[in-house]
């Protein structure tokens, strides 16, 4: 009974803060499409005071948006798709709660050498897009993107609020979403965001390559040093205790270890199981680590095991360690499967070859899409609130939808860090088999 | 009208991986059912099979958001 209770206050108390935190979210959408369509109306007044003198407009033009096209209606309007693809991207702030903090850009350009700055000097506004613009690039939805008119000026420039947009056109049946920036009344172009994971998520291959530690890489780096810390401190707490029972940290950890020792590495790897043990660890509880990592609310978000260049670094590693263990009969089996007759090997080995690459690009994909659509699912369990809220408009339809939305966002969370553990185990046991099947010795033939 | 067409890619490949997760899954259960001893081998293959089952459809899901 007394653990019901607990249960229930734990998380009662979740509900709450949830609960609170949603509807300001909610208000503070209100608000702000209130103050635009103040905004907007006062701007259209300056504009017919202006038309008697025209030495003014120079002073206001850098503000003045509305030339481009009224792209503020697009603010006001929630989008559901655009809001869960940002909040599963990379990001060059780091926001806690609701504070960004900025983080090191590193950006190269061939041919024109190395900027290194704070993502602080583009002075991000609430939703994470640049006031200002600083060696042509500016910072849209948290994202450094490059400005491709090439005689825009490299100082800070003060571009003012709201004046980088995104518009959707379409393309061949496909819409595509274009970032614009709006300065003294020109609209210009600016690139994509710079990722490598063939532009699958609105990135690509650009003129400028991005170094920068975003929130992905800070992730990583605290991930790692954590991890370190904890695993020496186990270690060292292994020596200091030998004989007696684990204590601490320590009695959390072996029970997983000894899980993925007794139930990966010695039945899939055989007698070779501990020349690959330090290898299906460092996997399994780096992947563990970075999805729980990213499931703790407000906190960042970081969606790293969802990002397709880490995943796929993964799949590349676990390709690596199988095919340079590989031994004559792995590869045998391959080219020269033995037993059949030739006929049938002109079929098999193109598929066996194709299996060969198949294997890393299904790790890969796997783990990027369960972790992805975990986050995304959240984010438009809480989108919902926007969309029947009409964003703001209509409160008391936004706290009606809060109440089943919040229930449906905690349910989702608490599957995802069964989905968390399960996806590392998975990404660990796959990577086994696979091992195991390229160092499996054979006598019967 | 490409991205419902998509969509209706998308919705199949699930529907395929359904079908094979709970066969999996349903079987497993068969299996623990039978021989209760073997608990820690049959759960290590379900999720191994699941996974396999799951991997071609989250294929067909990826490349849906191409379409």
């Amino acid at each position: 009974m007394r653990v019901v209770v607990r249960f229930f206050l734990q998380h009662f108390l979740l509900l709450a803060i949830t609960f609170f935190s949603v509807q300001s979210l909610a208000q503070d959408a209100h608000s702000l499409r209130s103050t635009k369509s103040i905004v907007q109306a006062e701007s259209d007044q300056d504009h017919s005071d202006q038309s008697g003198h025209d030495d003014h407009s120079d002073e206001s033009g850098h503000h003045d948006n509305s030339v481009c096209g009224g792209h503020h209606d697009d603010h006001s309007t929630f989008n559901a798709s655009a809001t869960a693809f940002h909040h599963i991207s990379d990001q060059n702030i780091f926001s806690i709660g609701w504070m960004h903090i900025p983080l090191p850009c590193i950006l190269y350009v061939p041919g024109e050498g190395l900027d290194f700055f704070s993502s602080s000097k583009f002075n991000s506004d609430y939703h994470g897009n640049g006031t200002y613009a600083y060696k042509r690039y500016v910072l849209y939805g948290g994202q450094v993107r490059r400005i491709t008119d090439e005689h825009f000026s490299k100082d800070l420039v003060d571009i003012g609020e709201h004046s980088v947009f995104a518009e959707e056109k379409t393309v061949d049946g496909k819409s595509k979403e274009d970032i614009y920036l709006c300065y003294n009344g020109e609209k210009i172009l600016c690139e994509s965001k710079s990722t490598l994971d063939f532009g699958l998520l609105g990135g690509g291959l650009t003129s400028f390559h991005d170094l920068s530690i975003t929130k992905n890489v800070l992730t990583m780096l605290i991930i790692f040093g954590l991890l370190s810390w904890m695993f020496i401190s186990i270690a060292r707490s292994y020596k200091r205790r030998e004989g007696m029972a684990p204590g601490g940290i320590q009695g959390f950890i072996e029970p997983i270890f000894q899980f993925i020792q007794e139930d990966v590495s010695k039945p899939f790897l055989g007698r070779r199981w501990e020349t690959f043990q330090p290898f299906l660890m460092a996997l399994f509880f780096f992947i563990l680590a970075l999805n729980l990592f990213g499931q703790i609310p407000f906190v960042g978000n970081p969606n790293v095991t969802g990002n397709l260049s880490v995943t796929m670094v993964l799949a590349v590693l676990a390709f690596i360690m199988t095919n340079i263990n590989g031994n004559k009969h792995y590869w045998g089996h391959i080219f020269n499967m033995p037993g059949i007759p030739m006929a049938v090997k002109v079929i098999v080995t193109p598929v066996e070859i194709m299996g060969l690459f198949i294997k890393p690009l299904t790790l890969m994909l796997r783990l990027f899409g369960n972790i992805s659509a975990g986050h995304m699912v959240v984010v438009i369990f809480v989108g919902l609130i926007f969309i029947f809220g009409e964003s703001g408009a209509k409160p008391g339809a936004a706290w009606a939808t809060s109440v089943g939305s919040i229930l449906l966002t905690l349910f989702i969370m608490s599957i995802e860090l069964l989905v968390a553990f399960i996806q590392a185990f998975v990404f660990t046991i796959l990577t086994a088999s696979y091992i195991g099947a390229a160092i499996e010795e054979h006598h019967d033939h | 009208m490409t991205g419902t067409v998509a969509a209706i890619g998308a919705g199949l490949a699930v529907v395929g991986a359904g079908i094979g997760i709970g066969l999996t899954g349903g079987r497993a259960m068969d299996a623990i059912a039978r021989q209760p001893e073997a608990i820690g081998d049959i759960r290590a293959n379900m999720i191994l099979m699941a996974a396999l089952v799951e991997g071609a459809a989250l294929i067909a899901i990826i490349l849906s958001f191409y379409g």
